[in-house]
């Protein structure tokens, strides 16, 4: 007893972060996840097993919009992953060159949007895309495109909003890539230069495979990022994800369910058996992460 | 092998590096710099000659007179202040001491208590909304800023102390034990640790700033009076309103956005040395 009171110093260093993340952050997700196996009863909730989960897969009024939403979820991540990520690895590429002068302005200046607030970028590019104003039309214009009102076609505005998010966060794979490619040890790149390499076998050949982790760790937070999005659409389209539903996010989903929106009032379990579906789905990407590529990537460094 | 082609190369590799950097500057920068300009602009200008900078015949302010008198930016300000500094300075105090805790003491659990306060690394504290609601709204912090500066503290740990505590390790134990002979406390060898890994503080506290002054979601459901407000969720609010009033929206964008930006950019170069130092883990 006397040892442990002698190091009680332990317990007064972990106590106040131990105790806030578990009240504030970890009871909240697993009282979250009971709460989807309940549903309002007529005196308090009662316990309804997984009846929530089959109404939001089967019901008429849940299944298709649990769909659309997974489906414009999944097109708003391949968006992210093909485009954002890809324009992230060539400007880190780029900015670790040396024959790039004036690296440091331009790398702060490409993250620059990465710092404002979905609420500003997103009405930043209301403005930007409003045919009232046509400065889209003019860009456009210039590359011979007509104008149209992206937002506001079913069509177009979940492409159109996937980019907007693009060119907003474009700056962290930027960051996290070039991070990586100035680590590569110069020896390795000169002594292939010295073998004939052209620049483009180097990259491939020899940074690339190097940066294979980051490339891990870029699209494992594209992933969560992605499946846990909500502001940017409620600020451009609100909760409603207009129009017709067709920019509809599990998060603006899950807010409209749990909140309630219009006529249609709140409903807390509902909402919580949506954020156990998302819980769920985030999960499987984090461990096929974890246990797929980072296993596999393990293996190949000791294959070589 | 021709020195010629090789030169000519260089050039081409030269340019097409830089026009590929300037064009996507250009990208980044051209829409926040369009709000920024016609922010000052009379209504007129606006949709007549949007790419002019303003000068004394377009020249007019009334969009921010409008958001001064119409909005309460000056006390949404202040709110988002209180909540970010009060979210960080909780987040330092207590991360700094349980990284320390984990990164020097060998304990029962160690290792188990690292792993459990990782998991909320990857896991988003916004699934877990709908019971943070209902026990904010019993521990009767409904529409205070004490409710946010707790989630923000409590989300913003796990990375944190995950960070921290990998540079902690690489403090030389001589140093501490040097201490402990000379008869410091444990509290003050904690202390004498601080300025050491400076760095890395300067580098968790920029990785949390961010998102909790942009973020929208716990304003919007735990603190949406008023009173409240944070400058995102006040300018989420007043653009909603006034979507028409083209030289209001403009400047409270430029408003809300410009101090954002200039502080970045004064700080730029921490934020990238704390990513590029927290990325090669």
């Amino acid at each position: 007893m006397k040892a442990i009171w002698e190091r009680r110093h332990i317990f007064v260093f972990l106590a106040p972060a131990v105790i806030v993340y578990t009240v504030f952050m970890i009871y909240p997700l697993f009282d979250s996840l009971r709460l989807s196996f309940y549903a309002p009863g007529e005196q308090g909730e009662v316990f309804v097993g997984l009846n929530n989960y089959k109404t939001l897969l089967t019901a008429d009024l849940w299944a298709p919009r649990l769909q659309g939403a997974i489906k414009n979820n999944l097109v708003f991540f391949l968006i992210h992953m093909f485009v954002q990520n890809p324009i992230g690895l060539l400007l880190a590429t780029l900015l670790s060159s040396q024959i790039v002068r004036g690296r440091v302005i331009f790398r702060s200046l490409i993250f620059t949007p990465t710092v404002l607030s979905f609420v500003l970028v997103g009405f930043i590019w209301r403005l930007i895309l409003s045919p009232i104003w046509g400065i889209s039309g003019d860009l456009l214009a210039i590359v011979g495109i007509e104008n149209q009102p992206w937002l506001g076609l079913e069509a177009t505005a979940l492409p159109v909003l996937s980019l907007v998010s693009v060119w907003q966060f474009v700056g962290i794979p930027m960051m996290l890539f070039l991070a990586a490619l100035i680590s590569i040890p110069d020896e390795l790149i000169e002594a292939s230069r010295v073998d004939g390499a052209s620049a483009w076998h180097v990259f491939w050949r020899i940074k690339f495979p190097l940066i294979l982790p980051t490339v891990g760790i870029v699209s494992v937070l594209t992933f969560v990022g992605n499946f846990n999005a909500f502001d940017l659409v409620y600020a451009t389209e609100s909760e409603l994800a207009g129009p017709n539903f067709s920019t509809d996010l599990l998060g603006t989903f899950f807010y409209r369910t749990f909140f309630g929106v219009q006529l249609q009032p709140g409903n807390p379990t509902m909402g919580a058996t949506i954020a156990a579906v998302m819980f769920l789905i985030i999960l499987t990407g984090v461990l096929i992460y974890m246990f797929g590529w980072q296993r596999r990537l393990l293996k190949l460094e000791i294959e070589l | 092998m021709g020195g010629k082609s090789y030169r000519l190369g260089y050039w081409l590799q030269f340019l097409v590096s830089h026009a590929v950097l300037l064009v996507y500057t250009f990208i980044a920068m051209f829409p926040v710099f369009l709000v920024a300009i016609n922010s000052f602009k009379s209504r007129r200008a606006i949709f007549k000659t949007p790419y002019t900078l303003p000068n004394a015949e377009n020249w007019d302010p009334v969009g921010y007179e409008t958001v001064f008198k119409r909005a309460n930016f000056d006390s949404y300000f202040l709110n988002s202040i209180v909540v970010t500094v009060g979210a960080l300075a909780l987040i330092l105090l207590f991360g700094t001491m349980a990284a320390h805790a984990l990164a020097e003491y060998r304990f029962p659990g160690n290792l188990l208590l690292g792993l459990y306060l990782s998991l909320g690394i990857m896991i988003p504290i916004r699934l877990g909304t709908v019971s943070l609601l209902r026990l904010i709204v019993n521990l009767k912090l409904i529409n205070t800023l004490t409710a946010l500066i707790l989630v923000y503290t409590a989300s913003g740990l796990p990375l944190t102390i995950f960070i921290l505590q990998q540079f902690m390790r690489q403090v030389p134990r001589d140093l501490k034990d040097a201490a402990r002979v000379d008869g410091a406390s444990e509290y003050r060898i904690y202390l004498m640790i601080l300025p050491l890994v400076r760095p890395a503080i300067g580098t968790v506290m920029i990785f949390n700033m961010i998102p909790i002054w942009n973020d929208l979601w716990f304003p919007l459901i735990l603190a949406s009076s008023e009173a409240t407000k944070t400058v995102t969720l006040g300018a989420q609010i007043f653009l909603g309103q006034f979507v028409q009033d083209w030289n209001a929206v403009l400047a409270s964008l430029a408003l809300a956005a410009i101090p954002v930006v200039i502080l970045y950019l004064l700080f730029s170069r921490q934020l990238i040395r704390g990513l590029t130092a927290g990325a090669v883990k």
